[in-house]
């Protein structure tokens, strides 16, 4: 158990070494990003949008019957969706959902590029395969990831907005007040620069099972399978040491 | 021409080819041909360096491949063409950017005179009007001479073929055969075919190995493989019960 955990750790290492090696071509990699960018990021716009929506409906919604007390003032239901959507919804729950969606794509691209030999074409052509395919991939996640989650941010904050005022649980005027209330872009910074941690082990740790598929279909399914479970693992390992070290 | 010198290889504790040698000659089409499992794949895996050989050596006109850095390799491997037993091509490209991929990759060629040497290339192998159709969209046989095209493209000096005929009905095959043979020719590019296909043996097989169970088993030519007594050529040969009542005749 523990030895397989060092194998795979190391063959993860060689494989990023590889990956991270001079280009043959800088063109043809920096064109490689900007279709990359399409297919992991603006893809995956309307979910995350769908999704944060309503998870900051569901947030304002909760807080405030939680909040039913005569003690709390109304303007902390604004306050509570603000802080989970920054701190933990966007950033955490949005790269878990990313690691599904993102993360499946990524390894059965290249998982049946692998069996179907087209990886070894690409190495018997003189072109380091690694590079090619799993470089674009981690640059574009982590110059697009943040962004998508920015926009996750003031959608679930828009969402409570909305869905607060329409049922009632919230007036128009203390949600407003709450979501400015001891606002800190530190926190926002910080929940940024977490994205950028979890973009890069979304898209590097996918790509690993992908990468070294082998066998047929069936096994690319498991592999897809393995690049969610894995990437959904460490997200959370990261997610509980960055917030150990910087929120305290 | 390349040297096969002794090459083994194991997974595990399983032997998949023992002390296996071979020349392949420039010009020529060079046979490797043995059963399914027989190790075919392996070897031609160990020859172009995508699996690592435990012993021996490989010499690409007397350049020692086997002792080179990944650098130099990459080197050999620009003069390097393979066809990949289920073609290879890359799914997300159409059938044009496929062929002009390597290219792009290794020279400054213009647009313009990358599509000419792809359009080039699909006409010698008689692709036409399938330039912007992706390979998901094409015939098995099509996408054989597409991966031809692709693997000619950079006008290789070793070509590498892995089973080119598998799946295809006998026509196609032989056309894919002759294709290969002429281009072999025409170029003069050192050619090695897997195949276990006797069709393909009698067609083009200028140079033949025989390997059984990761040895080699017998070695000659088209015109030799019919008349040899090795046993086990003759059960490979004469597997179908036809062709065995012909050679009692
Ligand atoms: N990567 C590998 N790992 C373990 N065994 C392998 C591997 N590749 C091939 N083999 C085994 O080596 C033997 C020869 O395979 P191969 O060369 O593909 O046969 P063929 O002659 O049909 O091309 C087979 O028994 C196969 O199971
Ligand atoms: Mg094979």
């Amino acid at each position: 158990m523990i030895s397989s955990v060092f194998y795979h750790l190391g063959k993860y290492y060689q494989l990023m070494g590889r990956a991270f090696s001079r280009p043959e071509k800088g063109s043809i990699y920096r064109k490689q990003i900007f279709i990359e960018i399409e297919n992991i990021g603006l893809s995956s716009l309307g979910i995350v949008a769908i999704i944060s929506l309503f998870m900051g409906a569901v947030v304002t919604i909760q807080s405030a019957f939680n909040f039913e007390s005569p003690l709390i003032p109304l303007y902390a239901v604004g306050v509570a969706a603000r802080d989970s959507m920054i701190l933990e919804f966007s950033p955490t729950m949005i790269s878990l959902i990313l690691a599904g969606k993102v993360g499946s794509n990524i390894a059965s691209e290249l998982g049946s590029m692998r069996v179907s030999e087209q990886i070894d074409a690409l190495e018997i052509m003189g072109i380091n395969s690694a590079g090619y395919l799993i470089f674009p991939k981690i640059i574009a996640s982590i110059l697009i990831n943040p962004f998508l989650i920015a926009i996750s941010m003031v959608l679930g904050i828009f969402g409570g907005y909305i869905f607060g005022i329409l049922t009632g649980a919230v007036t128009e005027h203390e949600y407003m007040y709450g979501i400015q209330y001891d606002f800190r872009p530190y926190n926002v910074a910080y929940a940024l620069i977490k994205t950028v941690f979890f973009a890069f082990i979304i898209s590097s740790v996918s790509s690993y099972y992908g990468y070294y598929a082998n066998g047929g279909a069936l096994e690319v399914g498991k592999n897809s399978t393995k690049a969610v479970v894995y990437s959904c693992i460490w997200i959370l390992i990261a997610n509980f040491v960055t917030t150990q070290l910087f929120l305290i | 021409m390349i040297e096969v010198k002794n090459i083994s290889k194991k997974f595990g504790e399983r032997t998949v080819i023992k002390d296996f040698s071979f020349t392949a000659e420039k010009g020529k089409t060079n046979l490797i041909i043995g059963e399914s499992g027989s190790g075919k794949s392996v070897t031609i895996k160990c020859m172009v360096g995508l699996l690592e050989a435990d012993t021996g050596e490989i010499l690409y006109d007397g350049r020692n491949f086997t002792a080179m850095n990944l650098q130099q390799k990459k080197q050999v491997r620009k003069e390097i063409g393979m066809l990949f037993q289920g073609s290879a091509l890359f799914d997300s490209m159409t059938v044009e950017e496929n062929v002009i991929f390597p290219l792009r990759m290794f020279t400054n060629m213009r647009e313009d005179e990358m599509r000419e040497r792809a359009n080039f290339c699909l006409s010698r192998v008689n692709i036409n009007n399938a330039n912007k159709l992706f390979p998901a969209e094409i015939s098995g046989g099509m996408k054989k001479r597409v991966a031809i095209a692709r693997a000619i493209s950079v006008q290789p000096k070793y070509l590498f073929c892995d089973e080119p005929n598998s799946g295809l009905d006998p026509r196609t095959s032989l056309l894919i055969d002759d294709l290969i043979k002429e281009i072999t020719d025409e170029y003069q590019i050192t050619t090695v075919v897997i195949t276990h296909d006797m069709n393909s043996v009698m067609e083009i097989g200028d140079k033949i190995a025989f390997i059984f169970k990761g040895e080699k088993a017998w070695e000659g030519t088209n015109k030799e493989i019919l008349d040899t007594d090795n046993e086990r050529v003759v059960d490979f040969v004469y597997a179908a019960k036809f062709m065995k009542a012909l050679r009692k005749k």
